[in-house]
């Protein structure tokens, strides 16, 4: 873990010069999705189809946390992408360190723990947001939600960290976010109960780790845990990041030590 | 300039008694290519030491090798007597690495550069801060020292390189075509503080295409052709070894030079004809280059020159260094 921490100012050195931009929009983003969706289109839905969503909770309270969950996933993929891409083949800084005492692994473990902190950062102001519209049920539930969405964003960022090392040419990232990303985000059961989905796509969105991150994210923030469901909700994401992890690691070793 | 310069600390002696860097049958392959063929290298303390060779010769592979990044295909490899298969960290600690592309990061300050590297090694901020300063100054950027790295020059971010690579008063300075794509006038700057860094005893391991850099840095080198090393001397050496001690080249036109090669090959020792010219190897270049006009000949210039590691390189290998 030292020498993870050894990359620590350097990272602070690249957060310092983006922090403010990617504050304000980690704060407007969500304040204008769920004005636009939560209340906008939550009145519309509210009044004819309350009490068929589950829990017969209102639109803002069952998309509000479906919205951290996605988000957070849109975040971790992003920052896995191009910067990850960038600095193996353009920045070269990945080499750079390599050059040190550091080892793949642990550089690997280092931008993945920035991504942590990116993410757990917007999480924060995303569940204070929430906590401005009503929907976080306690303060117990807006930390684990925090503590939720980190475990998303790992459970994304791991296997695309694998697959941004990977790839020979940043054209690899078109059919990542178009065929990947966009899906994922429309079927995520972040705004519609996934059983409305027609039955294959019913169980596409179940193997993807993000509407198990939904799940678990509306059920600690609206105080509504079902242990059995949302512990195995969590083993799954922790197989994510698990298994990417180990691919991330592998892809990593591939393509650093034999310098391409 | 070079006086008001601060030096950098002396280098660490170490605890090696053997050779720096020593290798047996080094190879590396990469899937079906070999690119590094089996190569004998020994570095001793306090040595400048060179790989010479034309691009796609397994220099830089080699140099990944021996920054105990990349592993080994087969062959023995001990840098500071240690194996880089198992102690590549400890290794790297005590290694300065300076690539062929700079791999500095554009979007931080120049002195966040060194600052931020030196963390890597495990060195205090403090520390880090004061040998930034120092660096700065013997690489002669200290008035860069809070700009971007984007609005430095090429020669500029070559010595920020260097600097970068010194940070943690290296054993072994590891240099990969230091001056590769710079003006001659920011190359003698790189050179001429690299030779300062000899001087201290640094020892330094560099590849290149330039015999002039060659001539200019290297105590010993060898040369390197298609993953092998075909020669191994000082500079002086292997001129003696592999040239004369002239060279007088003849320009004709287009064509002619197969020709001229006929008619003048008794004049010299040896006679290369190259697609513009024709060399003349002989002890005597003046001598020879009276001669061919005594014979009649016009060319339309003639050089009379000192043998170089270049005709070395064309005696060895048939080729030219840079084509």
């Amino acid at each position: 873990m030292e020498m993870v921490l050894r990359q620590f100012d350097y990272w602070a050195t690249t957060y310092r010069r983006t922090w403010r931009g990617s504050v304000v929009s980690t704060f407007v983003m969500p304040l204008f999705y769920l004005l636009g969706m939560g209340v906008g289109l939550g009145t519309f839905v509210d009044d004819r189809s309350r009490s068929e969503l589950p829990g017969a909770v209102s639109y803002l309270e069952f998309i509000g946390p479906g919205l951290l969950a996605t988000m957070v996933m849109m975040t971790a993929v992003f920052e896995s992408t191009y910067p990850v891409y960038g600095n193996i083949k353009w920045a070269k800084v990945y080499e750079s360190m390599l050059a040190t005492p550091l080892t793949v692994g642990h550089v690997l473990n280092g931008h993945l723990l920035y991504v942590a902190f990116r993410v757990a950062t917007m999480s924060v102001v995303f569940v204070v947001v929430l906590t401005g519209f009503g929907v976080v049920d306690s303060v117990a539930g807006g930390l684990a939600a925090v503590a939720v969405a980190v475990l998303i964003g790992m459970a994304h960022a791991t296997p695309v960290f694998a697959y941004s090392a990977k790839i020979d040419s940043d054209d690899g990232f078109a059919p990542l976010f178009r065929l990947g990303l966009l899906p994922m985000f429309l079927f995520s059961g972040a705004f519609f109960p996934t059983e409305n989905l027609p039955d294959g796509i019913e169980w596409l969105a179940y193997a993807m780790p993000v509407w198990h991150g939904v799940e678990v994210c509306r059920d600690v923030t609206l105080g509504m845990v079902d242990w059995t469901a949302d512990v195995g909700h969590l083993a799954y994401l922790v197989t994510w990041v698990v298994v990417g992890w180990a691919l991330a690691r592998w892809s990593f070793g591939n393509r650093l030590a034999e310098g391409t | 300039m070079s006086e008001a310069a601060t030096e950098p600390e002396p280098v660490a002696g170490g605890d090696v008694d053997g050779p720096m860097i020593l290798a047996t049958g080094l190879r590396k392959r990469y899937g079906r290519l070999e690119a590094v063929c089996g190569i004998d290298v020994r570095v001793e303390r306090g040595e400048a030491f060179g790989f010479l060779g034309p691009n796609g010769a397994g220099k830089s592979s080699t140099m990944r090798m021996v920054g105990a990044v990349s592993p080994v295909s087969a062959g023995e490899l001990r840098i500071l007597g240690m194996d880089p298969a198992t102690d590549g960290p400890r290794i790297r600690a005590r290694l300065g690495v300076c690539p062929q592309l700079d791999t500095l990061d554009m979007e931080i300050s120049v002195r966040e550069n060194l600052t931020v590297y030196g963390r890597y090694f495990g060195m205090s901020r403090a520390e880090c801060a004061r040998r930034a300063d120092e660096l700065l100054s013997f690489v002669q950027l200290t008035d860069k020292a809070d700009g971007k790295v984007e609005e430095l020059s090429g020669g500029m971010k070559r010595r920020l390189s260097i600097a970068r690579s010194l940070i943690n008063s290296p054993d072994v300075l590891l240099l990969d075509e230091p001056t590769t794509g710079l003006d001659p006038q920011a190359r003698h700057l790189v050179w001429e503080r690299l030779f300062r860094l000899k001087q201290r005893g640094v020892t330094l391991v560099l590849t290149t295409h330039y015999m002039d850099e060659a001539e200019q840095l290297c105590d010993r080198l060898v040369v390197m052709d298609k993953g092998l090393i075909v020669a191994e001397g000082s500079p002086a050496d292997l001129i003696r070894a592999h040239s004369t001690r002239e060279v007088t080249e003849l320009r004709f036109g287009v064509g002619e030079h197969e020709d001229v090669a006929r008619e003048v090959k008794d004049l010299a020792d040896r006679v290369e004809v190259l697609p513009d010219r024709v060399l003349l190897y002989t002890d005597d270049g003046e001598a020879a280059a009276v001669a061919v006009h005594e014979r009649g000949l016009q060319p339309t210039s003639v050089l009379v020159r000192r043998s170089t590691l270049e005709d070395v390189f064309l005696r060895l290998t048939g080729r030219t260094l840079v084509d």
